[in-house]
């Protein structure tokens, strides 16, 4: 089947898509986008968060078709490239908050969408927005941090 | 010959700077590429058929259904293997592709080449492997009266000679047991082979040692070692699952078989059977003391279950047994240590490699200790604590700092957290909502491990880098070249630190790791920083050497900011003036100092490079009825010798410590009768946000001479103390005994 969405603000096809691959797999190896990651394939480590029509999601959890006319975001669309991180981006590099990396781009997309709803979270509303996110580098400490510093920026 | 008299001053985005990682930007924007990132051409997707039995012998595999299977370009089975049939880290028994019996469930029986995913899972499930079931050997204890033994390591010694009867005025026992731990990582094994011209293979892989990943495959495939190329891919982290070979062979053999590129990406159940796990134990303990809480004797008997093939337990075994007793002084220690085959899954490395087992034991017993002569826990280990100069129960004298008494103390000495509030979700459960406080018990514990650093028992432990300085854009560049494998703990990072460091340049580039230069040997034991790190160094001094000789002066000259400085402070020439000649390269082999194989009766030996030492303090609070726990906090005090990173310093504390409360409250692979139940993120709990606390980290530098810069290996260390420390405070939040890891619910609200 063919699937049609607007992705990062470019309308984006992809044909000969088998009914049963994810968002997810779309994005990653038709096209190719491969900051959403795959680290469990059932929705519990978070690092496949992108968002859909504005909302986070899981894109292993999402049938590529449901995707189809809609618009999706990824951690590549965040910022506009080197030159201009986003704050969450720009956090997370300063307090060190990234190590392997995997769990990145799901937490940015996370805390992105945690601090347009809550521009001032306390320690456990951060905690609680992002119990769907796993890392298994860190131990969290320096994504507290980051989420911190980039709702202080 | 030039000499440089003075120290290296602290340069910009130098050692002891929280230099920003050089792949931080790619990171956090997505584009980083991991090992299941990759892409090429006409590339083929890899498959692998597992046996679902522990123990069976495979009387026919029938490939038919698979091969008609649209889309599919290759089935292989053992008769495909060109080369050795087996591989496998200290010893090579672990078969390529099973042929004839499969001795774990997960084993790798076939495999499939497709050109989707999908295609290739479901030509996997129609390959007929028809077994004969047997009964699987899971019980540890049952293995070793077959005989079954990997290793046993003995390490005796005592304080007067003959061997006198162990006896003290307090003698306090206890029997242990910590269950299977696994890395999960995020990052699941996967990897991109790709056919060469030569016949060869090129290999992007995430691993830990890609030198010996080479030498496994390449004898796999049958072809000459520098017929197999490897280049580390994106690794998203290790914790030593990758230390063992996973799909490298599997893909290779799919590629050379096809002639295409072949990519395997295992999903999260496949990865729970695609690596080794942490060794299950049972731990027997005896702790003879004084009335004033002086150890008089230790004896252990300690059993690791090694699964179904060797890996790495052999040097697991030697860890538990050589650092058995902690970081006391002990006058007489009777310890043995026995690794075991079984039809369980295969263990071999993870964090922490043997110390961690041991140190849940030795910890737990110097807590019963404390009880039974009257001392508070920290009291009773100041007593005890090793300091340099002190006796290992191997006869090793610790010859560096070993800062014990101050890492306990530094822990107790932190101000304790306040009571917990109103908010729900800080008390036990959670959001769950199942407490408003009623139940609620506070409980404080303690403990403290120790680790060696870098390869043991005489192995031939090196690393090698390659420095390169040249004019770029018309100012000095430095390219630093090595093999080893950054998997997230910052590697890369510390390389340029100290390129920077020892050369005063600032534009310093660390090219991808790969076979075209030495072996670095593998990102762990807590090596990296240490041998790599050393080996930068010494390539970059020799580069110094060699571009301070063009001077033609032969007083003191130093580096700084890309100019060639006298002692005076006077500017003497710059290095785009001395590099005009051209470009100086130099490639260095370093080794830290021997170390010894041990007795294999008395274990007595320096067998140890360098140990390290972590301290933790953990505050819970327990719902005694529903046997839930929250770790309010954990203090922690480490000796790292040298900050290299401080900020990596402190993650790398974080992390571990982490990973030391999973095993303490969350994590473990249920296997029953040789089967894993929970193979998924759903069923095998790593710490989320809201399981850790927050934690303040005490870093000290005590300097060890012996080390580049006077620096202690970091990653290990704070995974191995957090584990007691979390448990000694449930303990005393409950006053149960608590002798398994995990603590479960049910050991504490249906605890007798």
């Amino acid at each position: 089947m063919r699937v049609t969405c607007v992705v990062n603000g470019e309308t984006r096809q992809a044909d000969d898509v088998w009914p049963g691959e994810s968002l997810l797999y779309v994005l990653r190896e038709r096209l190719g986008l491969p900051g959403a990651k795959n680290a469990c394939e059932q929705g519990e480590c978070g690092s496949c968060t992108v968002y859909l029509d504005g909302l986070p999601v899981c894109a292993c959890l999402v049938a590529a078709g449901q995707a189809d006319g809609r618009t999706v975001t990824t951690v590549e669309g965040l910022g506009s490239g080197e030159e201009q991180l986003d704050r969450v981006q720009q956090a997370f590099l300063a307090t060190g908050a990234v190590q392997c990396g995997f769990c990145t781009p799901g937490l940015i997309v996370a805390v992105h969408d945690l601090l347009a709803r809550d521009p001032a979270p306390t320690d456990p509303d951060i905690r609680e927005a992002l119990a769907g996110n796993l890392c298994r580098c860190t131990g969290y400490e320096k994504i507290m941090e980051a989420v911190r510093l980039a709702a202080a920026s | 010959m030039t000499t440089l008299t003075r120290e290296p001053t602290t340069v910009a985005g130098g050692v002891g700077t929280n230099a920003p990682r050089p792949d931080g930007i790619l990171k956090v924007s997505g584009e980083f590429a991991y090992s299941s990132d990759l892409w090429a051409d006409e590339m083929l997707w890899g498959a692998t058929v597992r046996s679902p039995h522990p123990s069976a012998e495979i009387r026919a595999v029938d490939i038919t259904g698979a091969l008609a299977v649209p889309g599919v370009y290759a089935v292989l089975t053992a008769a495909d293997v060109p080369g050795a049939k087996h591989y496998g880290l200290e010893v090579v028994d672990q078969p390529v592709l099973a042929a004839g019996e499969v001795r774990y469930e997960g084993e790798p029986v076939a495999l499939v080449a497709a050109d989707h995913p999908e295609t290739a899972r479901r030509a996997a499930a129609r390959i007929k492997v028809e077994y004969a079931v047997r009964a699987p050997v899971t019980d540890p204890e049952e293995a070793l009266s077959r005989g079954d033994l990997v290793r046993h390591v003995p390490v005796h010694r005592f304080a007067a000679a003959g061997g006198e009867a162990l006896t003290a005025d307090v003698v306090v026992t206890g029997t242990y047991e910590v269950g299977m731990q696994d890395q999960a990582f995020l990052g699941p094994e996967s990897g991109l082979a790709v056919p060469a011209e030569d016949g060869g293979i090129d290999l992007f892989v995430a691993t830990q040692w890609l030198h010996v990943d080479q030498k496994q495959v390449a004898a796999c495939l049958g072809l000459a070692p520098e017929q197999v190329r490897l280049r580390l891919a994106g690794v998203g982290g290790a914790f030593g699952a990758r230390e063992d070979l996973s799909m490298q062979v599997h893909a290779s053999l799919l590629a050379l078989h096809t002639g295409k590129p072949v990519k395997m990406v295992y999903g999260r159940e496949e990865s729970f059977f695609g690596h080794v796990h942490r060794h299950p134990a049972r731990l027997e303990y005896e702790h003879g003391a004084d009335r004033s809480g002086k150890l008089v004797y230790v004896k252990a008997r300690i059993v690791l279950d090694g699964g179904a093939y060797t890996s790495s337990t052999p040097a697991v075994v030697a860890n538990a047994a050589t650092l058995g007793v902690g970081p006391y002084d002990v006058p007489t220690v009777v310890v043995d240590a026995y690794g075991v085959y079984t039809n369980n899954p295969p263990c071999g490395a993870m964090r922490g490699f043997g110390a961690v087992q041991a140190c849940f034991a030795y910890e737990s017993q110097m807590d019963k200790l404390a009880a039974a002569v009257g001392l508070h826990p920290v009291e009773l280990r100041r007593r005890n604590a090793m300091t340099t100069g002190s006796v290992m129960p191997t006869g090793q004298i610790v010859s560096g700092p070993a800062p014990v008494d101050e890492l306990l103390a530094l822990v107790r000495d932190r101000p304790l957290p306040a009571p917990a509030a109103g908010d729900p979700r800080e008390r036990p459960g959670g959001v769950a909502n199942t407490t408003r406080g009623e139940g609620v018990v506070r409980g404080v514990g303690y403990a403290i491990g120790i680790k060696n650093v870098c390869f043991s028992e005489g192995f031939d432990d090196f690393s090698t880098a390659r420095v390169r300085l040249s004019v770029l854009g018309g100012e000095p560049a430095v390219l630093v070249h090595t093999a080893a494998a950054e998997v997230g703990q910052g590697l890369v990072t510390v390389q340029a630190q100290i390129a920077r460091t020892e050369l005063g340049v600032s534009q310093v580039t660390v090219a991808t790791a790969d076979t075209s230069v030495g072996s670095a040997g593998s990102s762990s034991a807590s090596r990296q920083t240490y041998m790599t790190g050393g080996a930068v160094r010494a390539a970059c001094q020799a580069v110094r050497a060699t571009v301070l000789a063009r001077t033609g002066r032969s007083d003191a000259l130093s580096l700084v900011d890309g100019k060639v400085v006298a002692s005076d402070g006077s500017v003497v020439t710059s290095l785009v003036e001395l590099l005009r000649e051209g470009d100086v390269e130099e490639t260095v082999q370093w080794r830290h100092k021997p170390t010894m194989p041990l007795d294999p009766v008395t274990g007595q030996g320096d067998a140890h490079v360098q140990y390290a030492f972590a301290a933790h303090r953990a505050v819970v609070d327990v719902d005694t009825e529903l046997g839930l726990v929250r770790v309010v906090e954990i203090a922690t005090a480490q000796d790292v010798g040298k900050a290299v990173n401080p900020q990596a310093v402190v993650g790398q504390i974080q992390g571990g410590t982490a990973q030391g409360l999973g095993l303490a409250v969350m994590e473990e692979i249920q296997v029953v009768d040789g089967v894993i139940r929970n193979p998924s993120f759903t069923d095998y709990l790593i710490p989320t946000i809201l399981d850790m606390p927050p934690m303040e980290v005490d870093v000290l530098e005590r300097g060890d001479p012996d080390a580049p810069y006077g620096l202690r290996g970091v990653g290990e260390p704070p995974t191995i103390s957090s584990t007691p420390a979390v448990v000694a405070a449930i303990r005393a939040a409950t006053g149960l005994a608590l002798t398994r890891v995990p603590v479960r619910p049910d050991h504490i609200a249906l605890a007798p």
